[in-house]
């Protein structure tokens, strides 16, 4: 009877309601909050304004310190500072500061945090990745997290959506990255503009849960409200894996109304490259040309698991990176880096000539840790190439996989993966 | 209520890294951040932004982060109201919890030109092009929204047991 998506679902059943349609107005409790160090400030003014005095939850208020973080300057000392005194006093439980911290969208999942039925409300638009787990999970502003905060509930447009039947299987070196660069080249920056982006289908497993947080990650840079994936044997085995509470699983209704309909065969998907300054300008190296760089950035909530790390170092082992292009690693979480180095795969990257640095948001908006002089062109593998994301108003980035960024990092251009590593096994 | 002002005109997908860089999200003070809003677009921004002008733009305005920053930046500069085609929801949202008013009117945002004068009145959702003499009706805003925006925010609505 209830023909839902399963957002919908989850929705209806965050509101305490038997069915949902898309254009209602809910009120809905969350599972969990979330701020960085940049939005949680302004939260935190707004959270006092309110003069409640406590958080709705201890366990569910989550603040990570990640995007200046160590701090760049004094300013964004006495941010995080304002968070840590804040955190102390409320009692939050889920406060990381640099040593124990990661970039949230990574952190959050490897804590176990989040679970498969959750909804989750975070000051940062990239809080979508958790769809990835079968979640829904929505980036607001600083004012919904204080409220948020304050009261464990937020108010929601129920979405439409557009359904993503995924068939087949990725070949090669190409990953997640490349088939979400490849959906928002399809649809545009604004092609899912306050939807759902709902992607289900027999292709879903051959991508890891590493693809899907960041294939979901980069819902938003099609402008949508979540982007989620149905749940599997491997997102339950992860689940586990972490330790999360039981996941719930909502299928969509086989009669669920959808605004449309897109199938994507995954087996022919190219290495796909986002040129400046929107991501949905993708482009395949049919059309690529020969383009200089002065920068690689691996890393970041798009691409800073493990995963993408042993991808990069298969291809940069025993290679140097090409003169003057500075190669910038960074691990998205503690663990992360930890694993990197238990693998060696930090020795392969040093080795090569590139930087690694503690996790961080960093150079991704420009905030320190590399970031490019005029004219200067990057490739990374983070989520955002605007005018002046990661420095001077005429720098330009071109994001890319991990594969892709390590390739160009050895040949000082865009490249390949299999010219620089030849076929992936 | 009414707003009153000259327009200043905008393409699509103007991004919140341009309203407002991350190089100048180290502090919350919304004086600070006005200082630098629209800087990586449009320079001038700062100097020739008057007290009641309005924004206009193409579609997508405000795609990108979710810093509440920008809003705060352009309302704290002095802009009384955004008409665009369209506006990414995470800014919509937040222009709407922090009483910044935008409306979506499509022909609007692409007949008003830079510098027209331009009035609209919230009760009605009729702006008026005052150089051109032409009139827009806009969709209202849905009794919901309309709400907080009479508590004056999501804050003030919720102190005031409305929410």
């Amino acid at each position: 009877m209830s023909k839902m998506t399963m957002t919908q679902k989850i929705l209806a059943f965050h509101a305490g309601l038997e069915s949902v349609t898309a254009g209602q107005l809910i009120l809905a409790n969350v599972d969990m909050v979330l701020g960085n160090d940049i939005t949680s400030p302004v939260a935190i003014n707004e959270f006092e304004r309110l003069g409640t005095g406590r958080v709705f939850d201890k366990k569910r208020v989550s603040l990570v310190m990640d995007h200046f973080v160590p701090n760049k300057d004094i300013k964004a000392a006495e941010q995080t500072k304002k968070c840590r005194i804040f955190a102390d006093d409320m009692g939050i439980e889920n406060f990381y500061d640099c040593g124990e911290t990661g970039v949230e969208h990574a952190l959050l999942p490897e804590k176990g945090l989040v679970t498969a039925g959750d909804i989750v409300i975070g000051a940062d638009s990239h809080t979508c990745t958790y769809g990835a787990l079968g979640a829904f999970s929505t980036g607001v502003g600083s004012t919904d997290m204080a409220c948020g905060m304050a009261t464990g509930k937020a108010w929601f447009k129920v979405p439409e959506a557009i359904k993503f039947v995924l068939t087949g299987k990725p070949k090669g070196w190409v990953g997640g990255k490349d088939v979400i660069l490849h959906i928002i080249g399809l649809i545009g920056v604004d092609g899912a503009l306050y939807k759902s982006m709902e992607f289900t289908g027999d292709g879903v497993k051959n991508l890891t849960v590493s693809d899907r947080l960041c294939i979901a990650n980069m819902a938003i840079e099609a402008g949508a409200k979540n982007g989620i994936f149905e749940v599997d044997e491997q997102t339950i085995a992860f689940l586990e894996e972490v330790g999360a509470k039981k996941p719930v699983v909502y299928k969509a209704d086989e009669d669920a109304v959808y605004e449309r309909e897109i199938v994507i065969d995954l087996s022919k998907i190219e290495p796909t490259v986002a040129f400046p300054h929107l991501p949905e300008n993708a482009r395949t190296f049919d059309a690529i040309g020969d383009i200089k760089i002065d920068q690689v950035v691996i890393g970041s909530c798009t691409n800073g698991r493990l995963e993408d790390f042993i991808i990069a170092a298969d291809i940069m082992r025993g290679k140097k990176v090409a003169k003057n292009v500075r190669t910038i690693v960074i691990p998205a979480t503690q663990k992360i880096y930890l694993e990197c180095m238990q693998l060696g795969l930090l020795k392969d990257f040093i080795e090569a000539g590139a930087a690694v640095s503690t996790p961080t948001c960093g150079p991704c908006l420009g905030g320190h840790m590399g970031i490019l002089a005029k004219g200067e062109r990057a490739v990374s593998t983070t989520n955002r190439n605007f005018v002046g994301r990661m420095g001077h108003p005429e720098s330009e980035v071109y994001l890319a996989s991990p594969a892709v960024a390590a390739a160009s990092a050895i040949t000082g251009k865009i490249s390949r993966p299999e010219e620089v590593a030849g076929d992936k096994d | 209520m009414n707003v009153n002002g000259k327009a200043l005109k905008y393409g699509d997908n103007v991004d919140t890294d341009v309203i407002i860089p991350a190089r100048y999200l180290n502090t919350s003070d919304k004086k600070e951040l006005a200082a630098h809003c629209m800087e990586d677009i449009d320079k001038d921004f700062v100097k020739k932004v008057k007290q009641g002008d309005i924004m206009v733009a193409g579609k997508n305005f405000g795609c990108g982060s979710s810093r509440e920053h920008a809003p705060i930046a352009i309302k704290e500069s002095g802009i009384s109201l955004i008409i665009a085609q369209s506006f990414a929801r995470i800014f919509y949202r937040n222009s709407i919890n922090i009483g910044l008013p935008i409306v979506e009117c499509e022909a609007a945002a692409n007949e008003i030109n830079e510098s027209d004068s331009v009035e609209m009145n919230f009760e009605t959702g009729v702006i008026k092009n005052l150089t051109t003499g032409k009139e827009y009706q806009s969709e209202p805003f849905p009794a919901f929204i309309q709400s907080i925006i009479e508590a004056g925010g999501l804050v003030s609505a919720v102190k005031s047991g409305k929410f």
